[in-house]
């Protein structure tokens, strides 16, 4: 029998070697495909975001209704709706936010673990709105830096949806986020 | 130089301009203090009794004990700083009062001037505590004997009273800091108690609803003591009406009450219209009651689905607020917006119904009676329900009262008593339906009389639908509605009285109204002081929630932690109405 007959199982183990690395190689091609880590934790982090729903009034009402089966949040990923700021990395502010509401809305904030995002929800969250008064924060960028403005006095819920799938898409490209980035405590509220 | 107006003009005190109530009362008043006392009835029917602030507490104490009248409504102040024209005094002190008897209403009054105080009616009537804190907070009276003069809904740092005219409506002041767990003055809380547990419940947690806080000390799983704070959603109504023209008030009306918005347009433009003393057409009445009665059921919707959330049945928010959007889609299709309408115009609605609308009401409220008959099977019944309810914030017909109780939680106590039947208005009277009514006045209770209104709401709305009156949406009267666009654009007249109407505003006469409508929560008053302009020179909110939570404190103690959450949810405490 001649030495060079291929079936013989002296030569067939490279041949089973090379089909074995073929058949991976073509496997591996099939489920599995290469990335950066930063670009599949952003990923992850955008179409899971836990968001804190911090609704004082009216926009809260709204934010139930984006919550509720017919806008249903679900379908992008944020509907684990956490109360406590330690489980969350969305803060979703809805509603005004009072001059005696805002230390504790920082002192929330700073619980946040990161990586954490702010939306903005409405006029009065956004500006103080219609309310140019004297117990109203004109805006909460005053005291925590905001990701997204959602402008409207309530918005709705498809604004709110388009506000999140905008901060989605900010995640997915690594906007930088300056606002964040060098946010200090503003100096008139004191540490909690 | 400031424009001046004499409100006085409105004062006089001829027997013959008298109502007959006031008359009575006067006979019924010991001589020794009714000569002290100035008594009228202005032209819009209100009557007034004008009290030295001496005088206060007998006067109370008298009407209180005859049995005239069991309500304590509103306190708040007025500051006629700007319009001193024959006043020798700067602050007015208004009280209101209302009998569940008689159904009348009395407005008493007392001038004070800085440095001066008038003496606190909080131990006569326990509910007028809250009213005069909130008005000194405001405008800086000192109410004699109170117990507790300190920062209410302001923050603790705030420096000045912003309701003064001198002080100016745009300047904020920051806060520094959140106040620790505080028990006002009771002075036997010791923080370092180590048999009482100290608890802090919001104002962000997810069962107080964003802005409530609740501070207590437990011992075990029982509240020993209890207080609440409020503030924290202050948004300064009464200075934003101040600064506002009259038909630019009903977008922050909106915001009272926001799961029921429209509601609070229609308590606001009905007081506006007595005071002008113009009645609306009667379609414009007929689409107020259905966008009222529409309200009502969703606020009830919000109530019992968050109650039911907060006490772990999330189904029935989901069900609800299936339903909810359908209204929202129906105000949208009237007027483009889901939960701040703004429907309402002073002297009608802002445009009439589009084709084919009350068709969709009636399909819709079809479709939300199915809606609430399973949201009834899924709790009515329900053992855990009714075991986190029954028996749970039970509280007596006459605490109820004295607390100045309405609405809902009034009627789950046994007291028939609601505005639309008691003092009917938009032809409520001319309808078929009941005000259904409780026994104990528990958490259960409330929630059945919440379930049974829905169902006559939804008779209501189609007992109207099926009879929309025709004719025009809104009255036609030049010096109070805009005219229609076609008009202004196409004709010179029309542009005149568009800009004259823009420029001037509307201006009710001279004078003052308390004006009340049943809303979902309870009674709705707007205490409006007109000086002439085109601006309220005061408008204050009876908020039905204000004097609901006021009892929360005394409801909560002696009983379970997880009580609390049931209580405060069937209280359907808006942030907007009890803070404004």
């Amino acid at each position: 029998m001649s030495t060079s007959n291929s079936l013989h199982p002296q030569n067939a183990a490279p041949l089973v070697n090379k089909l074995a690395e073929q058949a991976m190689e073509d496997a591996s091609r099939a489920f599995a495909f290469t990335t950066r880590l930063d670009d599949i934790v952003a990923w992850g982090s955008k179409n899971s975001l836990w968001p804190m729903p911090y609704g004082t009034a009216c926009c809260g009402i709204e934010l139930m209704s984006v919550m509720g089966p017919k806008y249903d949040l679900a379908r992008f990923g944020a509907e684990v709706v956490r109360f406590s700021p330690r489980q969350a990395d969305l803060l979703l502010v809805a509603g005004t936010i009072t001059e005696k509401m805002a230390p504790i809305l920082v002192h929330i904030y700073e619980q946040m673990l990161d990586p954490k995002y702010v939306i903005s929800m409405g006029a009065c969250a956004s500006s103080g709105g219609f309310y140019r008064a004297y117990h109203v924060l004109q805006g909460i960028h005053q005291v925590v830096p905001v990701d997204i403005y959602v402008p409207g006095c309530p918005p709705t819920p498809e604004a709110v949806l388009d506000g999140i799938m905008s901060l989605q898409r900010m995640i997915g490209e690594h906007t930088p986020r300056p606002w964040k980035e060098n946010w200090k405590r503003p100096s008139f509220i004191k540490p909690a | 130089m400031i424009e001046t107006t004499n409100l006085d003009s409105t004062r006089t005190t001829t027997q013959d301009t008298l109502s007959k109530g006031l008359m009575n009362l006067r006979g019924d008043l010991p001589p020794a203090l009714s000569s002290e006392l100035q008594f009228l009835t202005t032209p819009v029917g209100d009557d007034v009794i004008q009290v030295p602030p001496s005088k206060v507490p007998e006067l109370f104490r008298t009407l209180k004990d005859s049995g005239r009248f069991d309500v304590f409504l509103d306190c708040t102040v007025v500051d006629y700083m700007k319009n001193m024209n024959g006043r020798t005094k700067r602050f007015e002190v208004v009280y209101h009062l209302f009998s569940m008897k008689s159904y009348a209403r009395l407005r008493i009054k007392s001038s004070v001037n800085e440095g001066e105080s008038v003496p606190t009616v909080s131990k006569i009537y326990k509910a007028a505590n809250w009213f005069e804190r909130e008005a000194w907070d405001m405008f800086g009276v000192v109410f004699e004997g109170h117990p507790t003069l300190k920062r209410f809904l302001l923050h603790h740092e705030f420096v000045g009273f912003p309701l003064r005219k001198d002080y100016d409506a745009d300047h904020q002041q920051h806060c520094s800091s959140a106040l620790p767990l505080h028990f006002d003055n009771d002075a036997s809380f010791d923080p370092g108690d180590r048999q009482l547990v100290p608890l802090n419940i919001g104002p962000a947690h997810p069962a107080t609803h964003g802005t409530l806080r609740i501070m207590a000390q437990i011992d075990g799983e029982t509240i020993a003591r209890a207080n609440v704070e409020l503030g924290y959603l202050h948004r300064c109504f009464d200075k934003m009406a101040e600064t506002h023209p009259y038909n630019q008030v009903i977008p922050y009306t909106d915001r009272l009450n926001y799961c029921s918005a429209p509601m609070n347009n229609v308590g606001y433009c009905k007081t506006i219209e007595r005071m002008l003393g113009v009645e609306i057409p009667p379609k414009a009445q007929a689409m107020r009651i259905i966008l009222c009665e529409l309200s009502r059921i969703i606020d009830h919707f919000v109530c019992i689905g968050a109650m039911g959330v907060d006490l772990g049945a999330l189904t029935g928010f989901f069900h609800l607020f299936t339903y909810r959007e359908m209204v929202y889609t129906l105000f949208e299709k009237l007027c483009g917006a889901r939960l701040t309408v703004s429907m309402t115009r002073v002297g009608g609605m802002a445009q009439d119904a589009p084709e084919g609308w009350y068709d969709d009401v009636l399909d819709a409220c079809k479709k939300i009676r199915g809606g609430i008959e399973t949201v009834e099977g899924l709790l009515t019944g329900n053992k855990i329900w009714q075991q986190r309810t029954q028996g749970v914030g039970a509280i007596s017909q006459e605490n109820a009262i004295a607390w100045g109780y309405t609405g809902p939680l009034l009627r789950a106590t046994g007291v028939g008593h609601d505005l639309r039947k008691a003092q009917p208005y938009y032809g409520y009277d001319q309808l078929d339906f009941k005000i259904p009514v409780g026994s104990t006045g528990d958490v259960y209770d409330r929630y059945l009389v919440r379930v049974a209104e829905m169902h006559e709401s939804l008779k209501i709305i189609e007992q109207v639908c099926k009879n929309v009156p025709s004719g025009d949406y809104t009255i036609r009267d030049k010096s109070i509605v805009l005219p229609e666009k076609a008009d202004v654009y196409g004709n010179i007249e029309g542009l005149m009285n568009h800009f004259m109407l823009v420029i001037k505003g509307l201006r009710p006469p001279i004078g003052e109204i308390y004006d009340a409508t049943e809303a979902a929560n309870g009674e709705l008053g707007f205490y409006c002081v007109s000086d002439g302009s085109g601006r309220p020179y005061r408008l204050k909110v009876r908020p039905p929630c204000f004097a609901l939570y006021q009892s929360f404190p005394e409801q909560i103690t002696g009983g379970m932690l997880s009580d609390v959450i049931a209580i405060l949810g069937s209280m359907n405490l808006i942030a907007g109405e009890l803070d404004r």
